[in-house]
């Protein structure tokens, strides 16, 4: 800790309070307050494991936002079957012609086997579709866990027994067979079973149904904090200053809830992120020939014993993207909430 | 005891609380009575002590009163207005008018705001706007309770406990209040601050006539607090009269026995040397409380009737008008019978 420096802007005699230990010693500037969240990012400054991480993961992100204007540049895109221009590219066997799955100046990361997009493009934009998918389930999983998880431990009662009741339900399901086998019925409520089924309505019904089945667990945990919340003595004091309820859940107990709607959504996202990529692999989710990190690590599947290249760079680009953000998610937590630290 | 206008008047004030159980229909199987029938009532400018051991509903009495619990039976008045169920848009009128301190300093403010929020959320969520801002009145009332106004933008974490509870004192008064419910404002503070916070609560009430009930959990603090002062027992008053009568000439068994326990308890000089008296046991449980009178489980008096017939709370024979006893055989100055003594009590000179 900063050795005690008292500043000029507030001087430290406490009037007759001389008996008690003098009001924080080690505030750093004048009238700076050191918010519980300032604190947090100080501590969360001096974790380099989680500032390389949030590196690695804000890289991510830039690479998934700007993808079309990356891909532009590169002059490229990820439909364009560039072999059937130039068959040269693929060999006899449709297997990329060049060493290295056909990496070169031309193609950065390659030609993909068959088909010959261009695999650099077909990442980003797999990349951006993945992870489009992933931030917009978490949010709405987050916002419905948070709203209803809140609503059922300020309330109680009756409704707190009813969603627990329903939290249960879920949270007993077998999530990942629930979502193979419901995906297609979802699709077949909105399109008829020979068309084909759009993008954005697969997309839309993936983000829909992860969240459905992701807030049990976030409502759960919430209300859980709420029940402790609500008895302290500070929601009480908002009460007997007449208060109104919208004003307690806004200001008095969603500030005390920030850790843990942020440790949640950061264990959430990475989990999202292999759970669209496990159901694109699987073909229930986003589908060839959309650009997708699961639909490219299923077409690798294919290919990885004559030309694993292809394989790799999917593969490791989700590894390290997984790995950086459970480890951005830990160093968040230690942060937020020094107590946990194992 | 001019019962004239009293600001606050509880009448057979009762709260149970319902014990659920069974699955999977949760149905009520008891109850907690922690409140079971208080009258009192507190005087413009007065501070009433609400005194007794812990778990004898005496924080359930201070939420009955500000209404953050609701009454299961009796009726609450202020100023002459029924507010035992008001709504919380009914009660806006007087919501600032009654305001709290409570026990834990350490969770009666929110980690999350700064003492300036803190102290201005009441102003805010009541739409007043005093002259010069509101901030200038929270620095008005930092300086008030001893602290220093540069601290406004500092969070309750930067703070020790005294100085939080000051904080809290600050947003009680924050709205003017006409009754202050202070809930053993000083009992989770260290025993050296203690008295500095009560001086400060006794210089607020002085010099801004604020109303006080005081609740504690022994007759010391009160003492030097309160003109009045209610002795309750799971959750009864067993005992309330004005201070120099309780102290002086304590009627009810259990007020005797609080007031042995506190040490420099000689308000009569002239009095003998007050013999000690140890309670045996625990508090009954509120759930199923004794029949009759609650305390007989551990009087030394306690007799037959004690166990059918619930005393009420009349003005004993020898008792000053305002000094209220509820027990069939009132104490007098003598000293306790040697028999009893031996089986329940200590006495030491
Ligand atoms: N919300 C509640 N639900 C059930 N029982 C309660 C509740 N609040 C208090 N009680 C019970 O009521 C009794 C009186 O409590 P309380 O008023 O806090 O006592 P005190 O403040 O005198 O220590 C205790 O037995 C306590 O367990
Ligand atoms: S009524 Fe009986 S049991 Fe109760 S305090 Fe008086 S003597 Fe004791
Ligand atoms: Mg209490």
């Amino acid at each position: 800790m900063t050795p005690p420096t008292p500043s000029a802007a507030a001087p430290l005699e406490v009037t007759d309070e001389s008996v008690e230990k003098p009001i924080a010693s080690g505030s750093p500037k004048g009238g700076e307050s050191r918010s519980p969240g300032r604190l947090a990012w100080k501590r969360f400054k001096r974790d380099r494991t989680g500032v390389i991480s949030a590196y690695v993961v804000i890289f991510f992100f830039v690479v998934a936002i700007a993808a079309p204007l990356i891909a532009k540049l590169y002059g490229k895109d990820p439909y364009t079957t560039y072999a059937s221009q130039d068959p040269s590219l693929l060999d006899a066997f449709s297997y990329p012609a060049g060493p290295n799955g056909g990496m070169s100046s031309q193609f950065w990361f390659g030609v993909e086997p068959q088909l010959g997009r261009d695999v650099f493009t077909f990442l980003l934009y797999g990349i951006r579709t993945s992870l489009g998918i992933a931030v917009a389930a978490t949010i709405l999983t987050v916002v419905a866990g948070v709203v209803v998880g809140v609503t059922a431990g300020y309330l109680g009662g009756k409704t707190d027994y009813l969603v627990g009741r329903v939290i249960d339900i879920l949270l007993s399901f077998p999530s990942t067979l629930f979502f193979i086998a419901f995906m297609p019925v979802v699709y077949g409520i909105f399109v008829a079973p020979d068309d084909n089924i759009p993008t954005w309505l697969r997309a839309t019904a993936l983000i829909v149904v992860l969240s459905t089945f992701g807030w049990a667990s976030i409502a759960r945990l919430l209300r859980g904090q709420v029940l402790g919340l609500r008895e302290r003595e500070f929601v009480e004091a908002a009460k007997v200053t007449g208060a109104p309820p919208m004003r307690i859940v806004f200001k008095e107990l969603l500030p005390n809830l920030w850790t843990p709607i942020i440790i949640q959504s950061t264990l959430l996202l990475p989990a999202l992120v292999t759970t669209e990529a496990g159901l694109s692999f699987l073909s229930v989710g986003i589908i060839d020939p959309t650009p997708d990190w699961g639909v490219m690590i299923a077409r690798g599947a294919q290919f990885y014993s004559q030309d694993i290249t292809f394989m790799l760079f999917p593969g490791i680009s989700m590894v390290l993207f997984v790995v950086a953000f459970n480890l951005l998610g830990d160093s968040v937590r230690d942060a937020l909430d020094p107590k946990s630290k194992r | 005891m001019s019962n004239t206008n009293p600001l606050l008047d509880v009448s057979g004030l009762t709260k149970h609380f319902p014990i659920k159980g069974g699955f999977p229909i949760r149905r009520t199987v008891g109850a907690v009575q922690a409140v079971d029938g208080l009258d009192f009532q507190v005087n413009e400018g007065e501070s009433l002590g609400l005194v007794g051991e812990s778990g004898c509903g005496k924080s359930t009495t201070g939420r009955l009163i500000t209404r953050l619990l609701e009454p299961t039976a009796g009726t609450v008045r202020y100023r002459g207005q029924d507010i035992t169920h008001a709504s919380r848009r009914e009660l806006a009128p007087v919501r600032s008018e009654i305001q709290m301190i409570f026990q834990d300093p350490y969770a009666s403010l929110n980690p999350r705001q700064t003492v300036g929020k803190i102290i201005s959320g009441p102003m805010e969520i009541n739409d007043i706007n005093p002259a010069g801002g509101r901030e200038k009145r929270v620095r008005e009332l930092l300086e008030i309770v001893g602290l220093n106004p540069e601290h406004y933008n500092r969070f309750p974490h930067e703070f020790s406990g005294g100085q939080r509870q000051r904080i809290g004192v600050a947003r009680a008064l924050a709205l003017e209040p006409k009754l202050i419910v202070a809930d053993e404002p000083v009992s989770a503070l260290d025993v050296s601050i203690q008295a500095q916070v009560v001086n400060l609560l006794q210089k607020v009430q002085q010099e801004l006539g604020i109303a006080f009930v005081f609740i504690a959990h022994d007759l010391a603090i009160v003492r030097h607090f309160s003109q009045r002062v209610a002795v309750m027992y799971l959750g009864r008053i067993v005992e309330i009269a004005d201070r120099e009568d309780l102290y002086g000439n304590p009627r009810h068994p259990y007020t005797r026995a609080l007031l042995s326990a506190v040490p420099e308890a000689t308000v009569d000089e002239d009095a003998p040397a007050r013999e000690r008296i140890r309670l045996v046991g625990d508090v009954p449980s509120p759930i199923n409380p004794p029949t009759g009178c609650r305390f007989r489980t551990r009087c030394w008096k306690a007799t037959e009737k004690c166990a059918t017939e619930a005393p009420p709370l009349v003005q004993a024979e020898g008792n000053k008008p305002g000094h209220l006893t509820a027990c069939h055989y009132p104490e007098t100055a003598d000293p306790i019978p040697a028999p009893r003594l031996a089986k329940n009590t200590e006495a030491a000179a």
